[in-house]
């Protein structure tokens, strides 16, 4: 693992950006920007990064930046992918989309997939705070069950989400990876092995939102941490065929070390106020993370 | 060197797209535009075109990766039709406000349901606030011209604006006539290779497309839009000179017009039915009754001046839409009254829908029509407006 010190000092995001306090997609843009270096084209659909950019006629991102439309991202950056082979510039030139979860579970999942079925070659981010953050959390595919959300104000998401990165490895795509933004030089590590290889890359970082998560803004990166070390998040990759855990979570499959218990995940958040009272419910909750983990392990074993 | 093919209305904008090489295009299937894209894939897959052909998988997602590509500064071309226009709306806007000059042909083809592929203007009616240029074309060789001559308009640096270029479903898309074609080489001089200047993504000179402008930005970000067609309104008149300087042929600016000189009534259409109406003016006159068309090319930049023009000498206006904004009238009768109402002209415009979803409309009705015209114009007053061939 790179060490901090060692991480490229070139900032692709600037001071002055819009972004929350805690906000953990900056963290991820900041540290994949990092990775991925100077000859990027970004495409950004609506979603926090639309506004944490900044505001017109200055940019806080130091990099060629098409904003689109909510559901456009894969079909956006379909269209640079195209114009750089054109170029004979594809080999170049990184192109990358960076999308929230409402963006790529929900509206963009058409544009998403189609753009990975024709192979285009790009890295599709999504940054996933769980909710429509921008707009002010709202119930997106992403937002775990049980969570709060001003669609679900009083009982609650009543699904689970959708395993939104395992959708997009069955998509046959060479690489995809579940991280979370809590982990910077994972993040930086997960987009320099996605920097050099072809094709359509996926990478869903799990995006600390204190303000939609309802938890201290100091305590950002501790409660993505433990998403993590409570096995409510998990880390893996899926490279060419072969499915790996990675950091923490492998530990975590290895029995190397224990999972925390879920209520340390779910108690100090806010937006998990109503799920915490009733035990089924919090049952339920953790059969879905049961779930996940039992489908990946298959998939890491095989 | 050029040549004659004998090819329907949708291969002469494929042929057009062979012609200007567009650097990306994006394809998507839709009745009656599909053999656009077909024919084009046969080109590029064959070695005669060098485009990258992205089949996308939706209508909004070929607008949005034109709008990708645009935003490198490179030529790029798609085509639709109908629901696929319309789904398309959002991204129409945005490659308009973001000033990326796509060139698109739209087979007009109307809206369901009840599911009906045939010709109707609601699809591009419904467009015209997007911020593109629209011209209709009334035969196969203006649809192949146009489509070149929407690429030289649009990509210039003062106009930087999307445009389509509209043409009647089967009764072009699907009618086979025979059309003069180039190569690139020819017509290199009329329309160089597409340099985007500073406007586009470039890792060496980054800035960004569409971040948030506040009330203090958007404004005026508007007005230049609306500048942009008034550089495009300039411009036509040049371009098309410059077409026919090239290549011998013009299609009559922003109005081609047939027998208006002398005309007490003037009808007033897009698309094939404009060009219907020459051969009804022509049998009207052989009558010795003073009878003159005006097809309207241009819809956007919309030519209200040439339209005041007309009405100078006119005694009043039949005007026909193959569309209808439901609770109101037709999209074009209400521009040109708009028009007349501004220079203080009272002439009598007679508002007509006819022809929706593909009913035949005949240069026999189109005599009737004008003949209807007459009347107004002795009464110096236009009826309510008339709902021509309703079955009740």
């Amino acid at each position: 693992m790179v060490a901090i010190k060692e991480l490229p000092r070139d900032e692709y995001i600037e001071l002055g950006h819009a972004a929350c306090a805690g906000c953990g997609a900056t963290i991820a843009i900041r540290h994949a920007l990092k990775a991925l270096g100077g000859n990027t084209i970004l495409t950004v659909p609506a979603c926090c990064m639309s506004v944490i950019q900044g505001l017109f006629p200055k940019n806080a991102l130091h990099l060629p930046v098409l904003n689109t439309a909510f559901e456009t991202a894969g079909a956006a950056a379909s269209g640079i992918a195209a114009g750089l082979k054109f170029m004979g510039k594809d080999k170049d030139i990184n192109v990358m989309a960076w999308a929230g979860d409402g963006g790529t579970y929900d509206i963009g999942i058409q544009a998403l997939s189609g753009a990975a079925e024709r192979k285009t070659n790009f890295i599709y981010t999504c940054y996933n705070n769980e909710s429509y953050g921008n707009t002010g959390q709202q119930r997106s595919g992403a937002t775990p069950y049980g969570a709060f959300s001003t669609t679900t104000p009083i009982i609650g998401k009543q699904e689970h989400r959708k395993p939104m990165a395992r959708i997009m490895a069955e998509h046959g795509i060479p690489y995809t990876a579940s991280i979370s933004a809590a982990y910077p030089r994972l993040v930086f590590e997960t987009y320099s092995k996605a920097k050099d290889i072809v094709g359509t890359r996926f990478i869903e970082i799990h995006a600390m939102c204190p303000t939609g998560w309802r938890c201290a803004t100091w305590d950002s990166v501790k409660f993505g941490k433990l998403a993590v070390e409570t096995g409510v998040w998990i880390m893996w990759e899926k490279e060419g065929e072969e499915w790996r855990f990675l950091g923490r979570s492998k530990q975590i499959a290895e029995g190397k070390v224990q999972r925390k218990p879920v209520m340390d995940y779910l108690k100090p958040q806010g937006r998990f106020r109503t799920l915490i009272k009733d035990s089924k419910k919090v049952k339920e909750f953790e059969r879905g993370i049961e779930r996940e983990w039992d489908i990946l392990k298959q998939k890491v074993s095989c | 060197m050029s040549k004659i093919v004998s090819v329907t209305g949708n291969h002469s904008a494929s042929w057009a797209a062979r012609t200007a090489i567009p650097a990306v295009i994006a394809a998507y299937p839709i009745t009656p535009q599909t053999t656009i894209v077909e024919k084009i894939a046969e080109f590029v897959e064959n070695g005669d075109l060098k485009s990258e052909y992205v089949r996308v998988e939706s209508e909004h997602s070929a607008m949005a990766a034109c709008i990708g590509a645009s935003a490198l500064g490179l030529r790029t071309f798609t085509a639709t039709s109908s629901h696929g226009l319309a789904l398309m709306h959002e991204m129409l806007h945005w490659a308009g406000r973001a000033r990326l000059p796509v060139v698109m042909p739209v087979v007009n083809r109307s809206l369901g349901p009840p599911w009906n592929i045939w010709v109707d203007h609601t699809d591009t009616m419904s467009q015209r606030d997007t911020g593109w240029i629209q011209f209709y074309a009334s035969n196969n060789q203006e649809v192949y011209d146009t489509v070149l001559m929407l690429f030289r308009l649009c990509e210039d640096p003062k106009v930087l604006l999307p445009g389509m270029v509209a043409l009647d479903a089967y009764i072009l898309s699907h009618t086979f006539t025979s059309i003069e074609v180039y190569d690139y080489e020819e017509i290199i001089d009329f329309l160089p290779t597409y340099e985007a200047g500073h406007w586009k993504l470039n890792p060496k000179d980054p800035m960004a497309i569409g971040n948030i402008a506040g009330p203090e930005y958007y404004y005026e970000l508007s007005y230049a839009v609306h500048e942009g067609f008034e550089a495009a309104r300039k411009m036509i008149p040049k371009v098309e000179a410059d077409f026919k300087k090239h290549f011998g042929r013009a299609h009559g600016g922003f109005i081609d017009t047939y027998q208006c000189d002398d005309a007490e009534v003037i009808f007033i259409a897009l698309g094939t039915m404009g060009e219907e109406a020459q051969l009804a003016v022509e049998e009207l006159r052989n009558e010795g009754i003073r009878a003159g068309s005006a097809r309207i090319r241009v819809f956007r930049p919309f030519p209200a001046e040439q339209i005041q023009t007309l009405a100078q000498k006119a005694k009043a206006f039949v005007v026909v839409d193959r569309s209808l904004s439901y609770g109101h009238l037709g999209g074009v009768v209400t521009e040109i009254r708009s028009a007349l109402y501004r220079s203080g002209q009272t002439i009598p415009v007679q508002g007509v829908i006819a022809g929706l979803g593909g009913r035949d409309v005949r240069h026999t009705d189109i005599k009737k029509l004008i003949q209807l015209g007459f009347d107004v114009a002795d009464k110096g007053e236009a009826m309510p407006d008339i709902f021509y061939g309703l079955k009740r």
